[in-house]
């Protein structure tokens, strides 16, 4: 099953504020293995060739925490969307 | 600014207990949760124990959103297509007392969030702990992030999970580490009752449990689960994260693969996937416990590191932990002292359960498991060849089989490094 259509089945109550942010895009092109891009388990971190940057698909985000760890050069900033927003997990 | 004897930050099983046990010893006591209600942003495998919880709620099975109570646990070692497995079951285990039942986290906090409210427990959901607020060194609330969100309290219990960010602000734990995390992702397959009573061997109603290591995580550090539900079943699978950065899978990549081995294929067959969940898990251990108090705080269950992954044992140490943290919070609040000193006394208290002293007995294995990477992959390999030997009749007398069975154990790992991989592992769980 592809990572697209389970992150269909995921309720969201999506902020139209993004709680996640890259703090130097320039750290990201020095970044060799770029982590974030596959430990996301919602894929919400994309290598943009075009633009040379991490591009974040914020929407789908578990809060899972992970990529806040991951990242080798803590360059990604992340809090949790407001209160009420974000992942609402029906089963848990 | 209103203001509480106890606040409590986290509606998850940590700080749910602990607001029970304040609220029962007469704390004014409100739980902040940042999700709709406690239970919608929280995750776990799904077994719940009897023992820790019946502490919270006596006699809770009567009336709590269980799924099934668990009377068979299989431990298994995945490689390549082959499975090794040992089973215990005991039917037993189907009425009380019971030892452990399969939980939805959403349903279950949801139920124990009531419970508390019963006790007299104020709850503010949708709304996010941002920061402590300090009077010189003392804590005496906590900022929300709602306007004008100030509360005030005499004591604060963090028992916001594994992203422990207030206890990091508040200078008691670390900055997390790759190596101190787990990635878990998991899913809900549906599935008709019978199917899964007839898959798992069970009479209508009763559950059963599946973990597997070896090949179930690539062969990186974690394992993987199967959890029977009324009507579904939960399968995932929790791997460090400094191994899974290295290996670079994804974690769908690690679940797809999962879910087609021949083994857990059969077992969800025809099943709909129902939700795709991803969490972190605090794997630190023993060595990576926070400071757990200061003048008027305390941190309770995955905040402070309180989970056993060999035993898959996290939500009854942070029942116990909050428990215990609740009692010491209103006691200290009587007494008039909430000093440091005063904390302190948690800190004694659950330093004398097995919540620490489980952690302190498996406080070498986590090292052991990193510097030994080969482990969780040669050995699932010999014991698969091992067990295929052994039960091929081919014709070969026994006494060569053993032979070869030797031999073949040897050719993957000379005779030297077994005994010191089987010292070490020895020493590391002393
Ligand atoms: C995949 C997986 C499988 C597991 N399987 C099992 C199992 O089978 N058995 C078992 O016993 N344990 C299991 N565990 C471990 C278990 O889930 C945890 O140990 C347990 O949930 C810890 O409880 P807690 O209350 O400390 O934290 P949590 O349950 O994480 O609760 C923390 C709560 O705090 C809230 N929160 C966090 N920060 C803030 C903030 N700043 N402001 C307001 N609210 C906040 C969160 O929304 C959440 O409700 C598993 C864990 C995972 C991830
Ligand atoms: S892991 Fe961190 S530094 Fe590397 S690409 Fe991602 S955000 Fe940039
Ligand atoms: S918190 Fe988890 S799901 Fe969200 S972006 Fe980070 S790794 Fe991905």
């Amino acid at each position: 099953m592809k990572l697209d259509d389970k992150l269909y089945l995921v309720r969201f109550n999506t902020d139209k504020l993004n709680h996640i942010k890259i703090l130097n895009n320039d750290v990201c092109l020095r970044c060799e293995t770029k982590p974030c891009t596959f430990i996301c388990p919602a894929h919400v971190y994309d290598w943009d060739e075009e633009e040379n940057r991490i591009a974040v698909g914020y929407e789908g985000c578990l809060e899972c925490g992970t990529c806040r760890v991951g990242c080798p050069y803590e360059n990604i900033k992340w809090e949790y969307p407001r209160g009420g927003f974000g992942v609402s997990w029906k089963n848990g | 600014m209103e203001k509480f004897d106890v606040i409590i930050v986290g509606g998850g099983p940590a700080g749910l207990s602990a607001a029970i046990s304040a609220a029962r010893a007469g704390m004014k006591t409100v739980v902040i949760e940042r999700g709709d209600f406690p239970g919608t942003k929280n995750v776990m495998g799904g077994v719940l124990y009897t023992k820790a919880t019946e502490e919270i709620v006596p006699e809770f099975w009567k009336e709590a959103p269980l799924e099934r109570p668990v009377i068979e646990q299989r431990y298994g070692i995945l490689s390549g297509d082959e499975l090794v497995s040992a089973t215990y079951r005991d039917p037993a285990w189907a009425e009380p007392p019971y030892n452990a039942h399969t939980v939805l986290r959403v349903k279950f906090d949801r139920w124990l969030a009531e419970q508390a409210v019963k006790e007299g427990v104020m709850i503010i959901p949708e709304t996010v702990v941002e920061d402590l607020l300090y009077h010189n060194d003392k804590v005496v609330g906590v900022r929300t992030g709602r306007p004008e969100g100030d509360l005030g309290a005499e004591v604060v219990i963090l028992a916001e999970g594994a992203n422990n960010f207030i206890a990091q602000k508040a200078g008691l734990a670390p900055k997390l580490t790759p190596d101190r995390v787990a990635v878990a992702v998991k899913e809900i397959i549906a599935l008709p009752q019978e199917k899964i009573e007839d898959r798992f061997c069970l009479e209508p109603g009763q559950g059963a449990t599946i973990e597997l290591f070896g090949d179930s995580t690539a062969g990186m550090l974690g394992t993987a689960f199967v959890y029977t539900n009324k009507d579904s079943l939960s399968l995932g699978l929790g791997v460090m994260l400094s191994q899974l950065t290295a290996s670079k899978l994804t974690p769908n990549d690690l679940l797809e693969r999962l879910k087609a081995h021949p083994y857990i294929k059969r077992l969800i067959q025809g099943g709909e996937t129902k939700e795709y969940l991803a969490h972190l898990l605090p794997e630190g251990g023993y060595k990576a416990i926070p400071k757990l108090y200061r003048q008027g705080v305390m941190v309770v269950g995955d905040t402070a590191m309180f989970v056993n992954g060999l035993h898959r044992e996290g939500s009854n140490l942070a029942m116990i932990s909050g428990k215990i943290a609740g009692e010491v919070a209103a006691q200290a609040i009587k007494s008039g002292d909430t000093s440091e000193q005063a904390m302190s006394v948690y800190a004694t208290r659950v330093s004398d359960t097995f919540v620490v002293q489980d952690l302190y007995n498996y406080r070498n294995i986590n090292g052991f498991f990193e510097n030994n990477p080969h482990f969780l992959k040669v050995y699932p390999e010999i014991v698969a060849d091992s067990m295929r030997m052994f039960f091929t009749a081919d014709g070969v007398p026994k006494r060569e089989r053993l032979k070869q069975i030797m031999n073949n154990a040897f050719a993957k790992r000379s005779k030297g490094s077994i005994l010191k991989d089987l010292f070490g592992a020895w020493r590391a769980l002393k």
